[in-house]
């Protein structure tokens, strides 16, 4: 029952010679998204939850919040934690331990792309200025890996925040109270972010990788875009992209991530 | 004053061995060599196989027979009160209650060398977490075709001030009347072998015979339950 670790040369060599002619084993697009599934409230003590399954990568993201103290630059804001677990559950390939650098990536970009995207007015979550405010943590955990984790996550850490309710507050104890939830949801911005990564294999491009085709990959770029304006980016793996090619790779992230909201919206009805 | 027996009234409404409603099913995580999901009421375990396969790091293999290796965790948002990542000295004991629970079932024997990872994680949390997690094992390994004298079904009996119940939910975990909750997990095989007990409370030793012979019947209900799931997987 062992099962192969990397994409073995032969079908990594297929692979490559299919996306130069413009074709996907699955027969998508270069520039195609897999189907992708949410469904919501898959965790009742979480203030959000959903699961989201991009083809058959599958995470599950829960939203929980508390009653913390501001850091001492940001006295009248919430604070946002973003974690992200990839599971030896959902792939041969990730062993028991301390979190290693891929997973520690997926949670680090998605926290940058949902700060920096300012989606959530950190701001409204303050309680008493530099005494209390509220602590937003968003929780991701791999349950199947197929490829493309990361923007997965991204869909999954938006998903759960929009749908997730703020807990009561007991003025007494200065924490949050679970048992009176009240019906009010997360200050959040009208427009959602959306993350979208654009992998490079050979001189194609590409974005939803498959797990085959990710292992391929050369180099990617993530990109956090919210409304047409890019405010995150991260360049991953340790391949060169020549500027006149990273153009390209911008506008390749543009183009697509209309495609991609739309598939998102669809999924979050 | 203490409750009677016959009129105790469960918060739920449920009858003294009535179980909550359970769901179950196997082939949830397509990389697996085996899964399931097991839902017990508002409870919900996941659970991947990964082998029989060559055991890394190498000292730890065992050339008379196979190591069973389970891994239980709750998620961070499966409670109120967050839990941090990561494992915990409670985590580490219900991994390796798991082991002792399944280990009876499995013929490691025939596995020298080799290693079966089981990864259990709790998505949604309302007590009886470590029963639900050893029923979606006990199901991951079963779908995995690892060869098994048995399936394992885990169940917890309850004493709540002089009533016995079964499948404590959380709030009957908190009840503070009479002589209080005492929490009694318990997994056996269909055919009464038991490889988990544990108790937590107060019990004397006649009522506690009474509590294996509740537990044995609701074993029966569990064991009908992960039978039908795994047959209409390989349907």
């Amino acid at each position: 029952m062992d099962k192969v670790m990397t994409t073995p040369g032969t079908t990594g060599e297929r692979i490559r010679e299919y996306l130069e002619s413009g074709k996907r084993f699955d027969e998508r697009d270069l520039l195609e998204f897999r189907d992708i599934v949410i469904e919501k409230g898959i965790s009742n003590k979480a203030e959000g939850s959903v699961r989201v399954k991009v083809g058959e990568s599958e995470v599950l993201v829960g939203v929980k919040m508390d009653v913390g103290t501001p850091y001492p630059d940001s006295a009248d804001k919430g604070n946002l934690i973003v974690t992200a677990e990839l599971l030896p559950l959902s792939s041969p390939r990730y062993e028991a331990g301390p979190p290693k650098f891929p997973a520690i990536e997926v949670g680090r970009l998605i926290d940058r792309y949902i700060r920096e995207s300012k989606f959530i007015q950190m701001e409204k979550l303050c309680i008493t200025e530099g005494e209390k405010v509220w602590n937003v943590y968003v929780d991701i955990y791999s349950i199947n890996d197929d490829g493309n984790l990361l923007d997965a996550a991204g869909i999954g850490a938006v998903a759960a925040l929009k749908i997730a309710k703020i807990p009561g507050y007991n003025e007494e104890t200065g924490k949050a109270d679970y048992k009176h939830m009240t019906d009010k949801s997360l200050p959040l911005e009208k427009e959602m972010p959306v993350t979208i990564t654009v992998h490079k294999v050979g001189k194609s491009f590409l974005v939803d990788p498959s797990r085959e085709e990710e292992d391929l990959c050369d180099a990617r770029v993530t990109f956090g875009i919210k409304g047409g304006v890019i405010s995150s980016i991260q360049k991953g793996e340790s391949n060169a992209i020549d500027f006149e090619i990273m153009k390209d790779v911008i506008d390749i992230a543009a183009k697509s991530v209309v495609e991609l909201e739309k598939k998102i919206e669809k999924a979050l009805k | 004053m203490a409750k009677k027996t016959e009129n105790f009234e469960r918060p739920d409404g449920r009858k003294l061995n009535e179980l909550r409603p359970i769901k179950a099913r196997v082939g949830v995580i397509p990389n697996a060599d085996g899964s399931a999901i097991y839902q017990s009421g508002d409870t919900i375990a996941i659970a991947a196989v990964y082998g029989p396969k060559k055991m890394h790091p190498q000292h730890q293999q065992d050339p008379a027979k196979g190591v069973l290796r389970c891994s239980y965790n709750m998620m961070t948002f499966s409670v109120s009160d967050r839990i941090k990542p990561g494992t915990s000295r409670r985590s580490t004991e219900i991994s390796k209650i798991t082991e002792w629970a399944l280990e009876p079932v499995l013929m490691l024997d025939k596995f020298p060398g080799q290693v079966i990872d089981i990864f259990i994680h709790i998505i949604q949390a309302d007590a009886g977490t470590r029963c639900a997690g050893i029923n979606a094992a006990s199901m991951a390994l079963a779908h995995a075709g690892v060869p098994m004298k048995n399936l394992v079904c885990s169940v917890s009996v309850g004493k709540l001030d002089k009533t016995l119940v079964v499948d404590l939910t959380k709030e009957e975990e908190d009840f503070e009347e009479g002589e209080g909750p005492t929490d009694i997990p318990v997994s056996m095989t269909p055919d009464g072998k038991i490889t988990h007990l544990q108790l937590d409370g107060k019990i004397g030793p006649e009522q506690l015979k009474e509590v294996l012979d509740i537990g044995k019947k609701a074993i029966e209900e569990i064991y009908e339950i992960q039978k039908k799931a795994l047959k209409e997987a390989f349907n």
